[in-house]
């Protein structure tokens, strides 16, 4: 463990810092674009009930590929760079955000909904007011199986040349230098479990507490 | 596609390879996580640690897991023992929860009169409690299955074997090999699924008579 | 007022759910739709607030045809309660009682106030208005049903068997509620149940459908009892329906007076007497006796129900199920008036059909 506490490697351009700030943002920005696209696709099928077993469909068969077949076809595809890093990373990050918000609305009580249409809400307003709070912990449920599978995604991203901490696990592994392998991956396992404690504490604060039932990760 | 048929006997070690690593950690998983599940169903003190253990391990990215485990075992960072237990460490995290919650759906009415007949402790969970948790585990299997074998290439990133070999071939020279291995990742995934469904099936006929 | 002309519902499956209903809901009455499973009757009521639209017909909410109103604005005019109450879980009681209001453009505390206020209507303290749904029991939840489909002071009610999912006692106490409700707000209110019981204590009139959407009868719940319009409804009414007619039929029935004697006199008779507490409310029976005996609190038999001067059924029942087959007869402070006779009730029953008041 010498390796990370040595101050050397706490500065500079390619120093600790810079390398989490940069799988941070490959992080947030990812789970941005993909819930831009997913969480109005997830609620339109949840909502109206159509084309339900595409979504999971796809999510069951995304567990099935390896994500760094999905990289690698990427990258060789659209060439190095983060356009293709973050491709890959949103064609990960949208399934389960798609399907925990599908679940979600397709999970609240179908009494709940009639009740809500039959005291005169616009669809719009039985989506936004009543659907989507009640469906609010499978949704978080979906972000955080997103999350989980971009910290993971972004450290192997580094092995077709993109940055974060996946940096020191592959330069590491190139010098022999399993000291920095292993900082790398101990600073990825408590950035993954800092970025799912963040999704907790966000559930926590916007989830009524009314609502009961709390989703869980889904796969990395 | 010409790759596979010129490079048959490339592509059967591969998969051997692949099926050995993913495998392997669904079978000791398993046994591991029975009694951590039947733990964390019975006492409440014990679900209130292994949840929350659970819940960490499987957030951990599988190749930080894969990295740490020489520390942890003492073994070699090329070792197939790190990507067999970090794999093991994945299938109990998520097993655990779905034994506990199948041995928790078990009727408490079936339970009692499994006792009132006589049943010892171990008898009635092994012939009576862990069938009737049977679906509820196969589901978690299922996923355990296919979420390894998808995992197992990560593997290569460091030098073990398998199909992620492929896609390290691949991209550094014919992206053929990536379709190679790609598609021997979704078969294997495919039969793994429908092979465990039928020993669902098989292990649990009540289910469908009860349709 | 509610009418139905014409009105059939056909199911993308070919199922005729509702089929050529005709029928008028009077204005500050309370209607029941009662039947089997599948005979339309939630069908019908969901047409009134286009849940459901007909396939043809036409469906007047006081003399405006329903089709012509878009559904949302056409809902918040119309209270709705159905059985699981489907209160919106992630809002405090409050809040979902103040929905409609909210809906209609109100300002928060103006909605809150009023929600505020028919959270007592119903009967719930006002604490319970901070609480989340999932924090009350079922009636409560139900009552909470109740108050949100009122916020907005609608003049039609639709009610979708909303009391079946609680257990009988509270049932029962939420009818008592609705009765005593609809006395004060006087409300035109639809009530789909499948329980023949609640349909006869809870409807001005009962409309019994059976299977395939036919409406079978439309009557008060006396005559229902009386003169059923054919096999159908005088099964679905069910076998004590004699007895059940008793229930319409406010009693004329002499009351006789009773010996009543207290704890430690001494009595000599061979009748019956009645035990009764300084205020003349009654504690039991005391059974014939051989000479002389004191009236200790041990030698009392526990008495049946009381009469209360209210319909036939209670007078009978009072008189069947006394030991000394005396119905007891109170006043309203509970104190002992009289007894009645079985027989008489029978008479009195005999007079009444005489008079034509029991349709035959």
């Amino acid at each position: 463990m010498g390796w990370l506490f040595d101050p050397a490697h706490w500065s500079g351009s390619t120093g600790i810092p810079v390398r989490i700030v940069e799988h941070f943002t490959y992080t947030w920005l990812t789970l941005l674009i993909a819930a831009v696209i997913a969480v109005p696709l997830g609620a339109f099928v949840g909502h109206t009930g159509r084309g339900g077993f595409l979504i999971v469909g796809l999510t069951n068969g995304l567990r099935a590929l390896p994500t760094l077949a999905v990289l690698i076809i990427v990258v060789l595809w659209a060439g190095i760079g983060d356009v293709p890093v973050y491709t890959a990373l949103v064609l990960l990050a949208v399934p389960p955000i798609m399907a925990g918000t599908y679940a979600g609305i397709r999970a609240v009580e179908p009494s709940i909904v009639d009740a809500a249409r039959g005291v005169g809400m616009h669809e719009g307003g039985v989506l936004l007011q009543v659907e989507l709070p009640n469906a609010l912990p499978l949704v978080f449920g979906g972000f955080r199986g997103a999350a989980l599978q971009v910290v993971s995604t972004a450290t192997i991203a580094a092995y077709v040349g993109a940055g974060g901490l996946g940096r020191f696990v592959f330069d590491g592994l190139a010098f022999q230098e399993y000291d920095q392998m292993l900082g790398g991956a101990v600073l990825v396992a408590v950035l993954a479990v800092l970025v799912d404690l963040v999704f907790v504490g966000l559930q926590k604060l916007t989830v009524s507490p009314g609502v009961v039932g709390a989703g869980s990760g889904g796969n990395r | 596609m010409t790759w596979i048929f010129e490079n048959w006997d490339k592509f059967l070690e591969a998969s051997g390879v692949h099926l050995r690593l993913a495998v392997i950690p669904v079978l000791l998983g398993l046994v591991v996580a029975i009694p951590l599940g039947w733990l964390a169903n019975r006492s409440r003190s014990a679900s209130a640690v292994l949840m929350p253990l659970s819940n960490v391990l499987y957030t951990v990215p599988s190749l930080a897991m894969i990295v740490i485990m020489p520390v942890l075992l003492g073994s070699k960072i090329l070792d197939e023992i790190n990507i067999i237990v970090a794999l093991t460490i994945y299938t109990v995290a998520l097993l655990i929860r779905n034994i506990a919650d199948g041995l928790h759906s078990v009727p408490g009415h079936v339970v009692a009169a499994a006792n009132a007949m006589g049943f010892r402790p171990l008898r009635r969970f092994l012939t009576v409690e862990l069938p009737l948790a049977v679906p509820v585990t196969i589901a978690g299997l299922r996923v355990a299955m296919v979420s390894n074998i998808s995992m197992v290439s990560i593997g290569a990133l460091i030098g073990l074997g398998g199909y992620g070999q492929l896609f390290i071939q691949g991209f550094q020279s014919n992206e053929d090999i990536i379709w190679a291995g790609l598609i021997g990742t979704l078969v294997l995934a495919f039969i793994g699924d429908v092979l465990l469904q039928l020993a669902g099936r098989v292990l649990t006929p009540w289910v469908r008579a009860g349709r | 007022m509610i009418e139905f002309r014409a009105v059939t519902k056909r199911f993308e499956d070919g199922t005729i759910a509702v089929d050529e209903l005709d029928l008028t809901v009077e204005a500050g009455t309370i209607t029941v739709f009662v039947g089997p499973s599948g005979c339309g009757k939630t069908t019908s009521l969901r047409m009134v607030n286009r849940m459901i639209d007909p396939t043809s017909g036409t469906i007047l909410v006081d003399g405006k045809d329903v089709l012509s109103v878009d559904p949302p604005t056409l809902r918040r005019g119309i209270g709705y309660v159905i059985q699981q109450a489907g209160l919106f879980p992630h809002r405090t009681v409050l809040d979902n009682v103040a929905t409609v209001p909210l809906l209609s453009g109100w300002d928060r505390r103006r909605a809150r106030t009023r929600a505020a206020e028919l959270l007592e209507t119903v009967g719930l303290p006002a604490e319970f208005g901070k609480r989340y749904p999932a924090q009350l029991s079922g009636g409560q939840q139900q009552r909470v049903g109740v108050a949100r489909a009122l916020a907005a002071d609608p003049p039609v009610l639709l009610m979708d068997e909303p009391f079946s999912a609680v257990d009988p006692i509270v049932r029962e106490g939420l009818q008592d509620e609705l009765l005593r409700l609809q006395a004060e707000i006087g409300k035109t209110i639809v009530f789909v149940t499948h329980d023949i019981d609640e349909a006869l204590k809870l409807g001005d009139k009962v409309a019994v459908m059976r299977t395939g959407g036919h409406l079978a009868q439309y009557a008060k719940p006396a005559e229902l009892l009386s003169a059923p319009a054919n096999d159908f409804v005088a099964n679905f009414v069910g076998k004590d329906r004699g007895y059940r007619t008793l229930t319409f039929l406010s009693a004329d029935v002499p009351v006789h007076e009773i010996d009543a004697v207290k704890v430690g006199d001494t009595v000599t008779s061979n009748s019956w007497k009645l035990v009764v507490d300084d205020t003349r409310r009654p504690l039991g029976w005391l059974s014939p006796v051989d000479g002389s005996v004191e009236v200790t609190a041990d030698r009392l038999i526990a008495g049946g129900s009381l009469y209360d001067g209210g319909t036939l059924r209670s007078a009978l029942d009072a008189a069947l199920s006394s030991p000394s087959a005396l119905g007891v007869t109170v006043d309203a402070e509970g104190a002992v008036v009289g007894v009645v006779h079985a027989d008489d009730v029978l008479k009195a029953l005999a007079a009444a059909r005489a008079a034509g008041e029991v349709p035959s």
